[in-house]
């Protein structure tokens, strides 16, 4: 093993350190072992670490060195928005009034955490121009199965048996095809054109009486618009099926256009995207669900309502699909996208996505020179530059991405969508300065240019991280996957 | 209006535009068709400045009851435990609080480590020699166990017992009706789960039986015997749902052939958040482990032979395998696992069965002060931190009185089935004193005629 082993908590572990600090126990005892007898009482304890509480600082402040965070720097990272989290969001989001409050509780001594979570809702109904908003779901692929659970439910009201296919664009989401197999249905692919946009043809080969939805996004992964939307919205309409809205692309448009106008029946949205939640290392999330008013009766339980002044919970939803999880989704989260929309309003977030776009664009423009774009007409808040050039060159996507490591920059999604050879999602997001995007794109042509003269140092990057290039195949042909004592 | 999150400049603005060779933004969304455009400002409230919005947002957090300022015994899924002040420092750095998930592994061991070592605390608790990073809750990571238990034994049935989380019960059925599963109640017996009915509802049909352990009436289910029921259907997944607290004292299910343990770690290190988020755990056997729904960390080493951690077999996940996928979980609960590592490695190996045996103490003292005070306790089986009491008054009623004495009552067991008109399920973890055990059964005493 190599000294330059960060240890593990466990490998700091000695038998009698201590760092917790429970209370007393001022009652009686009981005899736990004379009640509960061999079998119910665990024989060792579980090999947690012996560690001090210095320790445990120590440890998680190396560890936390040892990754990186939109607070660390650029995070172009295409369809996450990765933008800056704001620190209001994280101070009302510890307020003991809204952290330490039981799900159990009586309502009325919760209304300001319903008044907050009633509030959202409508300000999501407006934002997306739907009938009505759950924010039940955990997040973005929790949304979209929950939103296929409703228009599985709607179709088989209507007696629409056979409608057993969710039609998903070749470059969706990986989450939308898994979600609709979770949900009961079978994925089915509809091809983009040269434009990169659904090619419209093929949307009606594949529509038909079996169609239950189309799931898109939109602007789709490659950050185009779907210009054509309202003729795609009636094909899947005549065809008796809905039409769903992947919202992890908002960004793009708030403020200037809405799904709900657009024709769609459905919408999730990623709160821990547009709205500014933390992706936190991978979640929580929050992925709350809009539809129209013919979709309205099947949404999952419960429902946040208002009577007068007063707030409460409704279960009272006879078609519901139910319940998709417990309690009433992922609060803390929608309670900093909350304060995020409050701060923001109307005015800012069409900033947003305004700022967002022209940000794209700019970074489009300068990178064209040096890089092969595949789809040149203006972008929306993201696009997909190919690496073909450079590969010609010996040179593949995932070594320049990896060179980015050496210039202190999260690098973009690479090989997606699928699509697009040697493929790179660049998403810079409103919160960025034109001085970082300008750094960004130097960067870039910069190694374009060692892709020409000395491949070498971008075939080898990265070069300046605490580790190199990891050896995923041993990772997944002998899984190590937790720690085992020497 | 100034906007603090944007940094643009007009003079920025007017360089961008110049570049990209347009003369106004309107121009980027010229592909929207016009018949749809918004045509007017979005109807929300007006921005505001970050004093008036943390003024506002303090006095609506200020309208809840925070179970800082009474003495919650309520339980039910969701615990008031000791939480160490070093858990939100740590998730409070944002390195760790404003990364993505780790695709790229060179700028993110920390987090991937973080991870791995979340994982082995899992193993540990549950007797399973495999768990993954996180998911969404409890519940939902109790529905995934269900759905695999189907998929992996081509089987549509699965026995579900009663004392399940009514929450979590409700979510199963959610997510088993997309795969067309078939749940099956098994009924309880004096607050556990039946072995009569269990055993004439088994047969070879069955993908899998579902329990809690300690169950929702806080009793603790006679796995050896469900174990002993399972043995005659070798095919058949044992699934069980555990408080991962009550494992640093009890026997792990993994110990009695359980297949797949899941639960929730909001017990260590994470507020309750008027329901979450919160964070689910997944873990399984060696032979399960390429079916897993969610992320998974693996160790490995880099082209310097220096130890790291890497995302594996990612064949399983969405974003690769996409409709044939094994789950389409991407999002997880990552930071809240960070919070849940840092809690279990703050109250460590002894302290964790400490931890757990006071909860036991406490509850048993309470129990009996009930007992000697006239309230009719339930169940008489053994439990871990819950227990149910019998009143003679509506709930509701008498929670509404102890919350005028500061005290947040236990759930009322009449409102997921009227058959436990009267009853209260009581939760007592480790914080609570014995003064305030002392006060809870004076209030319910007085009240109880």
């Amino acid at each position: 093993m190599s000294d330059k082993n960060f240890p593990l908590l466990f490998e700091r572990s000695k038998e009698g350190r201590t760092s917790y600090s429970l209370p007393e126990l001022e009652t009686e005892s009981f005899d736990l072992e004379a009640e509960l007898g061999d079998v119910y009482i665990r024989n060792e304890p579980p090999k947690l670490p012996e560690v001090s509480e210095l320790d445990i600082i120590r440890h998680y402040t190396g560890l936390a060195s040892r990754n990186y965070g939109v607070d660390s720097g650029f995070y172009p990272l295409g369809s996450c928005t990765m933008k800056y989290n704001p620190k209001i969001n994280e101070d009302i989001a510890r307020l003991e009034g809204f952290s330490h409050i039981h799900p159990y509780q009586d309502p009325g001594t919760a209304q300001g955490a319903l008044e907050m979570l009633y509030d959202l809702q409508e300000s999501l109904k407006e934002i997306t121009g739907m009938h009505e908003v759950s924010l039940q779901s955990a997040a973005g692929a929790q949304g979209e199965w929950t939103a296929l659970m409703m228009i599985r439910a709607f179709h088989e009201a209507n007696g629409d048996h056979h409608r057993t296919k969710v039609i998903v664009p070749d470059s969706a989401h990986g989450t939308n095809p898994a979600s609709a197999a979770v949900a009961g249905f079978e994925a089915v692919t509809v091809k983009s054109n040269e434009e990169g946009l659904v090619d419209l043809d093929d949307l009606r080969r594949v529509v038909g009486e079996d169609t239950a939805a189309l799931m898109l996004t939109n602007p789709n992964t490659l950050g185009l618009f779907e210009k054509d939307i309202l003729e795609m919205a009636s094909i899947v309409h005549e065809a008796g099926g809905k039409l769903y809205y992947d919202g992890a692309n908002l960004n793009a448009i708030m403020g200037y256009v809405r799904p709900g106008d657009m024709g769609f029946d459905a919408v999730h949205l990623n709160l821990h995207k547009t709205f500014t939640g933390p992706h936190g290392g991978g979640g929580p999330g929050s992925g709350p669900v809009g539809v129209s008013e013919e979709l309205a009766a099947y949404l999952p339980k419960p429902l946040i309502i208002k009577d007068n002044d007063t707030f409460s919970l409704d279960y009272d939803i006879p078609k519901s699909i139910g319940r998709v999880k417990p309690f009433y989704g992922n609060f803390g989260i929608n309670l900093r996208a909350y304060t995020y929309i409050r701060t923001m309003g109307a005015e800012g977030l069409k900033k947003v996505s305004e700022y967002a776009v022209l940000n794209a664009n700019y970074m489009m423009r300068k990178l064209e020179k040096a890089f092969q774009m595949p789809y040149p007409q203006h972008c929306k808040h993201e696009f997909v530059l190919s690496g073909s050039i450079q590969k010609k060159l010996g040179v593949r996507t995932l070594d320049m991405a990896k060179r980015l490591l050496d210039f202190d920059f999260h690098p973009p999604t690479i090989y997606f969508p699928l699509n697009v050879e040697e493929g790179m999602m660049i998403e810079p997001t409103e919160t960025e300065s034109k001085e970082t995007l300008d750094s960004f794109i130097d960067t870039m042509i910069h190694i374009a240019k060692e892709v020409e003269e000395n491949p070498e140092i971008v075939q080898e990057a990265p070069h300046n991280t605490i580790v190199k290039r990891m050896d995923e195949a041993t990772a997944a042909r002998k899984p190590v996957l937790r720690y085992e004592e020497e | 209006m100034e906007f603090r999150y944007l940094p643009m400049t007009s003079e920025d603005k007017q360089e961008m535009m110049k570049a990209i060779g347009i003369k106004d933004t309107d121009e980027l969304f010229a592909d929207i068709p016009a018949g749809v455009r918004l045509q007017k400002e979005l109807d929300l409230k007006q921005p505001m400045n970050e004093y008036a919005l943390t003024k506002e947002l303090t006095a609506m957090a200020n309208k809840n009851i925070s179970t800082k300022e009474v003495v919650s015994f309520l339980g039910a899924g969701v615990y008031d435990h000791y939480i160490p002040s070093i858990v939100d420092h740590v998730i409070s750095k944002p390195e760790f609080y404003t990364a993505y998930t780790p695709y790229q592994p060179e700028i993110s061991q920390g987090e991937l480590q973080a991870i791995f070592e979340f994982q082995t605390m899992i193993s540990e608790l549950t007797g399973l020699p495999v768990a993954n990073s996180s998911m969404y809750d409890g519940g939902t990571a109790l529905a995934e166990a269900v759905n695999l238990s189907a998929a992996q034994t081509k089987k549509k049935k699965v026995l579900v017992s009663d004392a399940v989380h009514p929450e979590y019960q409700q979510v199963i059925q959610t997510y088993a009706k997309g795969q067309e599963i078939e749940i099956i109640p098994i009924k309880l017996n004096n607050g556990k789960t039946d072995l009569i009915h269990l055993e004439e509802q088994l047969d070879d049909e069955i993908a899998g039986v579902v329990v809690q352990y300690p169950n929702f009436l806080g009793q603790i289910e006679p796995m050896d015997a469900i174990q002993k029921l399972l043995e005659n259907q070798k095919k058949t997944m044992l699934i069980v749902s555990s408080n991962p607290l009550a494992l640093g004292y009890l026997t792990p299910p993994g110990e009695f052939g359980a297949d797949i343990v899941t639960g929730d770690t909001q017990v260590f290190g994470i507020p309750a958040q008027f329901g979450g988020p919160h964070c689910g755990y997944f873990a399984t056997t060696k032979k399960l482990m390429r079916k897993v729904p969610g992320r998974l960390v693996g160790q490995t080493k880099d082209e310097n032979d220096v130890r790291g951690y890497v995302l594996t077999l990612q064949a399983r996940e969405q974003h690769i395998r996409r409709d044939k996928a094994t789950s389409n979980i991407c999002s997880n609960q990552a930071l809240n696992a960070l919070a849940s590592s840092v809690a279990m490695s703050s109250i460590g190996k002894h302290g964790i069965r400490k931890m757990a045996e006071m909860n036991m103490q406490k509850a048993r003292y309470a129990k009996k002060k009930f007992a000697a005070n006239g309230i009719s306790v339930v169940y008489e089986g053994s439990f871990f931190n819950e227990f149910v009491i019998q009143l003679n008054q509506d709930i509701t009623k008498l929670n509404a009185a102890l919350l005028e004495k500061g005290i947040l009552g236990g759930f009322d067991l009449g409102k997921i089935d009227p058959a436990y008109q009267g009853q209260m399920l009581v939760a007592v973890t480790e914080i609570r004193t014995k003064q305030e055990i002392d006060q809870l059964v004076k209030e319910l005493g007085d009240m109880h005629v």
